[in-house]
């Protein structure tokens, strides 16, 4: 169990006039899984994105912290996991060179066991020195759950976490999401009740539609 | 910081060495645009100061050419997500801003290869004059030129926009640029140039602290 506290508070947004939620208040500590559910459009991607500090809201305020102390935004990034069908990896590098890449990004030395480990679980050890560019959407997607865990991130965002994925790739994923859900906050953001299904708490964006 | 912006900088020149994505436009331009200036002149011998704007003019179309590459296509490519997760702003900027140096440089001493080979009026004569104007023009030009690329980058045009939006910016830095470039084919004196090298340098510091303060901002949506 880790000791990350995830504070949503009074967030709003809108887009130009168009009302997507008003004043929601949550607040999510040290492990778990949290759903947010909703129709197509009804901005649970906007809500992840304002969540992992990508996207501003219109009004209200989030706050992470760490171990009692407030993580400062420019280090955010190292505590978040996230995974989206918008987000693209690189394609004219092959899945290894990304992750290193990353890594050296981030200003940590990619941790090659659990580089290894995680291909290996998802199936992509064997063309871990592939181009992306060569890699189905399913294996795509695959590698971004690599992306999203390979830093031990304290806070996993997965926003419609098993789109382009098959019954075994989905398989793979709710055990990889359950295993993690032991140590670490998880937000899934997503229609498919099957992800919804893993979730202990679930957060309907249709209650935060009222002006 | 340092470390990450150039694990970043590595990333986006293996990128280059792969994709070519600026590199083939900026040889392009280059080559293109020398060989007109050379068919248009014909025979006629060109003064200096001509000289000197034309050696400019070339530096900033290949600019405007090449160097908005380092967020356009990031953001064409949808890769910007993938940066906004794994790297602060300030040190994305430093990356990219260090490409973006490394890739002037280098574009602009093959463009001033070009013009001492081909242009009798290109005759520098305070060689150390011509690499202060050479040295804080380019960075100039490559700090103002990534800035501008990340704020046009999340624009509709981006082709159209790079140069518009970079002219008026650009000017005052590209005119003391000849100005020094012509003062170093003359002869003159760091101490006769110190005003037009005082206001390169405020520029490019300016310029500097301006993009840190507002990439923040450009940044994020």
């Amino acid at each position: 169990m880790n000791n990350y506290i995830l504070h949503v508070k009074n967030i709003s947004k809108f887009f130009g006039r168009r009302l997507i939620f008003k004043d929601m208040t949550f607040e999510i500590s040290n492990n778990g899984i949290i759903g947010i559910s909703g129709d197509n459009g009804s901005g649970k991607s906007t809500l992840v994105k304002i969540i992992a500090g990508i996207t501003s809201p219109s009004s209200g305020e989030i706050v992470h912290q760490d171990r009692g102390e407030e993580i400062i935004p420019e280090k955010l990034h190292n505590y978040i996991g996230f995974v989206s069908p918008y987000l693209v990896l690189y394609e004219e590098f092959s899945a290894y060179e990304n992750l290193s890449f990353f890594s050296n990004i981030r200003g940590i030395k990619l941790n090659i066991e659990r580089a290894d480990f995680l291909l290996e679980k998802l199936l992509l050890f064997k063309r871990k020195d592939d181009l992306v560019k060569t890699y189905s959407s399913g294996m795509k997607q695959r590698l971004k759950f690599i992306f999203a865990l390979i830093h031990n991130p304290s806070l996993i965002i997965l926003d419609e976490p098993t789109s382009n994925l098959d019954s075994s790739g989905k398989d793979t994923i709710y055990q990889l999401v359950e295993n993690e859900s032991k140590s670490n906050i998880i937000i899934i953001a997503s229609n498919e009740q099957s992800d919804l299904n893993l979730c202990q708490r679930e957060i309907r964006l249709e209650d935060f539609k009222q002006l | 910081m340092h470390t990450k912006a150039y694990a970043l900088y590595l990333k986006d020149f293996r990128s280059e060495i792969r994709t070519r994505y600026a590199v083939n436009s900026l040889a392009m331009f280059v080559i293109v645009a020398t060989s007109v200036i050379l068919f248009s002149i014909g025979n006629e011998t060109i003064t200096q100061s001509l000289t000197a704007g034309l050696f400019w003019v070339v530096i900033f179309f290949s600019a405007m050419s090449g160097l908005s590459r380092a967020f356009v296509s990031e953001e064409e490519r949808g890769t910007s997500l993938t940066l906004q997760l794994i790297a602060a702003p300030s040190t994305i900027f430093s990356g990219k801003l260090l490409f973006n140096i490394v890739l002037v440089f280098c574009m602009n001493i093959v463009i001033t290869l070009l013009y001492s080979a081909l242009f009798d009026g290109f005759a520098i004569k305070n060689l150390a004059l011509f690499i202060a104007a050479f040295f804080f023009g380019n960075a100039g030009l490559a700090i103002a030129s990534t800035i501008i690329a990340a704020i046009i980058s999340k624009a509709g045009a981006k082709g159209t926009l790079y140069p518009v939006l970079s002219f008026p910016i650009l000017l005052p830095l590209i005119l003391t640029s000849v100005q020094l470039t012509l003062m170093s084919f003359e002869g003159a004196s760091f101490i006769d140039a110190k005003f037009e090298l005082a206001i390169i340098i405020c520029y490019d510091v300016i310029m500097l602290t301006a993009s840190y303060l507002l990439f923040d901002f450009v940044w994020k949506d």
